[in-house]
């Protein structure tokens, strides 16, 4: 997918597809990133002297320019992509220079979710890093007349052995870009004792620019001649102006017109939702005028959808036999015997991404070309949206990346992209299309409100022998097809076919659900429901056997061993199972790490104080999490400390790996302690911060404490994974302080006070 | 004609005097580094000084603007860091970033009038500023290293 190729040649061949136009106002008006971005379309690294990859340029000043193709929200890809490049080309890391990719086919994938950038590319990365090197020292044996085996490198300088002579990068990139790219197997990676940054990690390229307010988000750009649009969009999804009236709108100072946008013809996918756009000379008018509209609605059929209702719906189905999806043995036959069977319903509400940036783009289409400059996740997904909209070819779709003031998985769907094209087509200027955070809540693909029923019976020592398993849930595919109303194959992986345990008996169920909102990823996805369900519900049994938490988790994981999924759709995340097996004693290993180094056994419960476990698999990353909570008189739920041990393979940024799970749990404690949109008539009840509330500094845990496994498997994903086993440890941990179990999120249902 | 001073430079604004000061900084003066989160003043991404004090740009007037000294995070230090942005990078606060002006506007209101803030007064100072990447426990961290160099 990444093959290395000569593109400085082919970029003489072919010839830069620059708009003049869009080029001028590139350089004057829009502000930078970091580094470059002076032309729409190359990068610096294509301008280089020496080329070898479409991801790496190294200049006779000796600057190492290295592309950045995937969004930066927070998780540091953007640095830590390029730091497989220099540690592979041995490249002083202060000589590096970042640059922003705009979405281009070039780059391979850039779709960046499922917290799989530095799984995917940490191969195409070091394979550019190590291309170039090669030629460095290609070139500097010949200058030498030495053979190239006699020649290292050592931080941007390549060296003879035995004479000392020594070349930097700069004066050798010249000659070396004269040479044949190197064919792959040619290559010679650096053994791992010689790492200078794999495994020691950096802190974000952008740091200082991100404590200035330089750093440039998707809210910031701003072009010549912009224009500020505002939109209101049906409430119900998929309703319909039936007419609307703009008088007292365009008396507001300021605004300029009024623009409709068209429904979505269903399925919505990632079009414009339509509404009437309100278009002034700053944001402010904007956000005045669209209050001033009297818009009367066609609702359509989702009008009947109500949140309550729907709940009931979702728990009658699990009630009753699903599609299986996994089988082991013969669970009823078990059941049918009667003895100690128990069973519970879990529910999680749908939720909201609220990244603190809301939803904004900006688009200039001119002389029929598109260009826009977007916080988005996914740019080649904007670039189709958009050229699908406007009637465009993709290559006439130019899509800047900006910094994201988070993204949690909304910004992968380029809705709000495609509304600032078809505004700017329609208007003949450049659009900044900005949602106000009740857009941000009430337009959400939201996470999908999930019911799930589980059922066990208990044999001696209280493990299980035989489990079922049934959830229900509106599928993420339904935003693509209307009909669509079962999980996948990508959504059910994630915790629920891929349950860990040793049991004789198994059956895995999914159940169908109609989508009545847009449903679509947020952090960790389907495992924040599937990860509750199942390890509460293994919180429960361990005390009904009367048995400890951990040892009846351990006891359910078994001994070590690799999952089989012959008969089960199971796509490990995209990634190889040869490479990925599901190993559980990995799971194992975290699971006993974590309980270790919490102190597991030693600490105080029961009194309003408790700590409880989990452990969860999910984006091919082994985590447990043991969360300590105080719950006082009042109901009031403290979390004083939480710890979580990780196998990610191997970790090429410990920093920003714990970063992400320190993260992972403020952001699991908004889900677990408020995360909750509801639904009165179609129409999505939460709005702002008020009645969507996100766990504040006073909220979160005091402390949260990351181990990570020191391991040479292949590397896997840190971004997402913290999240779910950290809310049902949480729930248990409320369940060992109170003895009030939380089976339904949030725990505001739970009446602690 | 409403006369202010923004990072110490006199202005003027003749526009709508309703208009929150978090716009007319943004969209009139170019000023991005302060951050559009709630548009309520639940979320303390916007937060600037006027007059010396954390203030919710979103929900403050350009009447309420009238004479004040208004600083953002582009006229905290006329040039080099301010202790509290050195702590932010010394511990490495920042996710996404998006919030973090807002925070530090905060925090340098806050060690202003409280030389060693104790953990509940960052509670108390700092909890009407959201983070949705969850940087709490270094913000704090940062906080409290930045008391120290400025003691």
């Amino acid at each position: 997918m990444n093959g290395i190729e000569n593109v400085s040649r082919r970029r003489f061949l072919t010839g830069g597809i620059v708009a003049a136009g869009a080029l001028v106002l590139g350089v004057r008006y829009y502000p930078r990133l970091s580094a470059g971005d002076e032309l729409p379309h190359d990068t610096n690294a294509d301008h280089a002297t020496l080329h070898p990859s479409v991801y790496l340029g190294i200049n006779p000043d000796g600057t190492v320019w290295t592309v950045a193709h995937r969004s930066e929200m927070g998780t540091t890809s953007r640095t830590t992509l390029p730091l497989l490049v220099a540690d592979e080309l041995d490249a002083d890391w202060k000589r590096v220079k970042i640059e922003q990719a705009i979405g281009d086919r070039r780059y391979g994938d850039q779709n960046t979710d499922g917290s799989h950038s530095i799984r995917s590319f940490y191969d195409a990365m070091r394979e550019a890093g190590a291309t170039a090197r090669f030629m460095l020292i290609q070139a500097a044996a010949q200058q030498w007349s030495v053979p190239a085996a006699e020649c290292e490198t050592d931080l941007h300088v390549v060296v003879h052995r035995s004479t000392k002579r020594r070349a930097g990068y700069g004066e050798l990139a010249s000659a070396a870009a004269k040479l044949p790219i190197p064919h792959k197997d040619e290559l010679k990676f650096k053994p791992k004792s010689a790492w200078r940054y794999i495994g020691k990690g950096e802190v974000s390229y952008d740091l200082e620019a991100l404590v200035t307010g330089k750093a440039v988000y998707g809210m910031d750009a701003r072009v010549d001649g912009m224009v500020y649009a505002s939109v209101e969009r049906p409430p119900v999804l998929g309703g319909k102006v039936k007419s609307f009236d703009d008088k007292e709108a365009l008396k507001v100072p300021g605004v300029r017109q009024t623009v409709p946008i068209d429904p979505f013809k269903p399925p919505p996918a990632f079009q414009p939702l339509g509404g009437i756009a309100v278009i002034a000379d700053n944001t402010w008018a904007a956000f005045q005028g669209r209050k001033k509209l009297n818009i009367s609605w066609d609702n359509g059929p989702n009008e009947t959808y109500n949140s309550d209702e729907y709940k009931k719906e979702l728990r009658a189905t699990s009630h009753n036999p699903c599609k299986v999806v996994r089988n082991i043995g013969d669970a009823d036959a078990v059941f049918a015997k009667g003895g100690k069977v128990y069973e519970a319903d879990y529910y999680v509400p749908l939720l909201a991404h609220a990244s603190m940036e809301p939803m904004v783009a900006l688009a200039e289409f001119k002389d029929g070309k598109a260009t826009l400059w977007a916080p988005t996740q996914n740019p080649q997904a904007a670039q189709d949206i958009v050229a699908k909209e406007l009637g465009i070819p993709k290559e006439d779709v130019i899509c800047h990346v900006t910094l994201l003031g988070g993204g949690f998985g909304r910004k992968s769907k380029p809705d709000y992209v495609a509304e600032a094209a078809v505004l700017s087509k329609k208007l003949g200027q450049p659009v900044k299309v900005v949602w106000t955070r009740e857009d941000d809540i009430r337009f959400d693909y939201f996470n999908a409100v999930a019911s799930m029923y589980l059922k066990a019976a208990l044999g001696t020592n209280g493990k299980p022998t035989a489990w079922l398993q049934r959830s229900v849930f509106p599928p993420i595919p339904s935003i693509f097809d209307v009909n669509a109303v079962y999980g996948d194959g990508a959504h059910l992986q994630q915790g629920w076919t891929d349950i860990p345990y040793d049991l004789p008996n198994l059956r895995v169920e999914n159940g169908p659900a109609k989508a009545h909102v847009r449903i679509g990823w947020l952090r960790s996805v389907a495992n924040i429901y599937h990860a509750f369900g199942i390890q509460c519900f293994t919180d429960e049994l361990a005390h009904a056997a009367g048995r400890d938490p951990l040892d009846y988790l351990l006891d359910l994981i078994g001994s070590p061993r690799t999952i089989d999924f012959k008969g089960v759709d199971y796509p490990n995340y995209g990634a190889s199972m040869d490479a990925y097996p599901w190993e559980t004693g990995r799971l194992r290993r975290v699971t006993e790490m974590v309980a270790e180094k919490s102190g597991w056994g030693k600490r105080e419960h029961g009194k309003g104080t408790g700590v409880g476990i989990a452990a969860h698999r999910s984006f091919l990353t082994y985590v447990a999490t043991v969360v300590e909570v105080e719950v006082n008189d009042q109901g009031e739920v403290r979390i004083p400390r939480v710890d979580v041990a990780l196998d990610a393979g191997l970790v090429v940024n410990p920093e920003a790996t714990r970063a992400q799970f320190e993260g992972a749990a403020a952001f699991g404690t908004s889900v677990a302690r408020t995360g909750e949109i509801t639904a009165t008539k179609g129409v999505i009840d939460q709005s702002n911060f008020q009645d969507y509330p996100v766990a504040r500094i006073n909220e979160v845990p005091a402390q949260t404490n990351v181990y990570i496994v020191d391991s040479d498997a292949p590397p896997a994903g840190v971004g997402e994974p913290g999240v779910p086993p950290f809310i049902a440890a949480f729930c248990n941990a409320i369940f060992a302080a109170t003895g009030k179990r939380v089976r339904d999120l949030p725990i505001t249902k739970l009446g602690l006070s | 004609m409403i006369e202010l001073k923004v990072n110490g430079t006199e202005q003027s604004f003749n526009g709508a005097p309703e208009m929150p000061l978090l716009w007319y900084l943004r969209d009139i003066l170019g000023l991005t580094g302060s951050k559009f989160g709630c548009g309520i003043g639940l979320c303390g991404a916007c937060t600037v000084h006027v007059n010396g004090q954390a203030t919710r740009s979103c929900v403050t007037t350009m009447k309420d603007t009238a004479g004040k000294e208004v600083t953002t995070i582009e006229g905290l230090e006329k040039s080099g860091l301010h202790p509290v942005q050195k702590a932010w990078m010394q511990i490495n606060v920042p996710q996404c970033g998006y919030c973090q002006v807002g925070q530090i506007m905060q925090a340098v209101a806050l060690l202003n009038s409280k030389k060693n803030p104790t953990d509940q007064d960052i509670d108390d100072a700092m909890s009407g500023n959201i983070c949705r990447c969850g940087t709490y426990q270094r913000i704090r961290a940062a906080i409290k290293s930045a008391a120290g160099e400025m003691a």
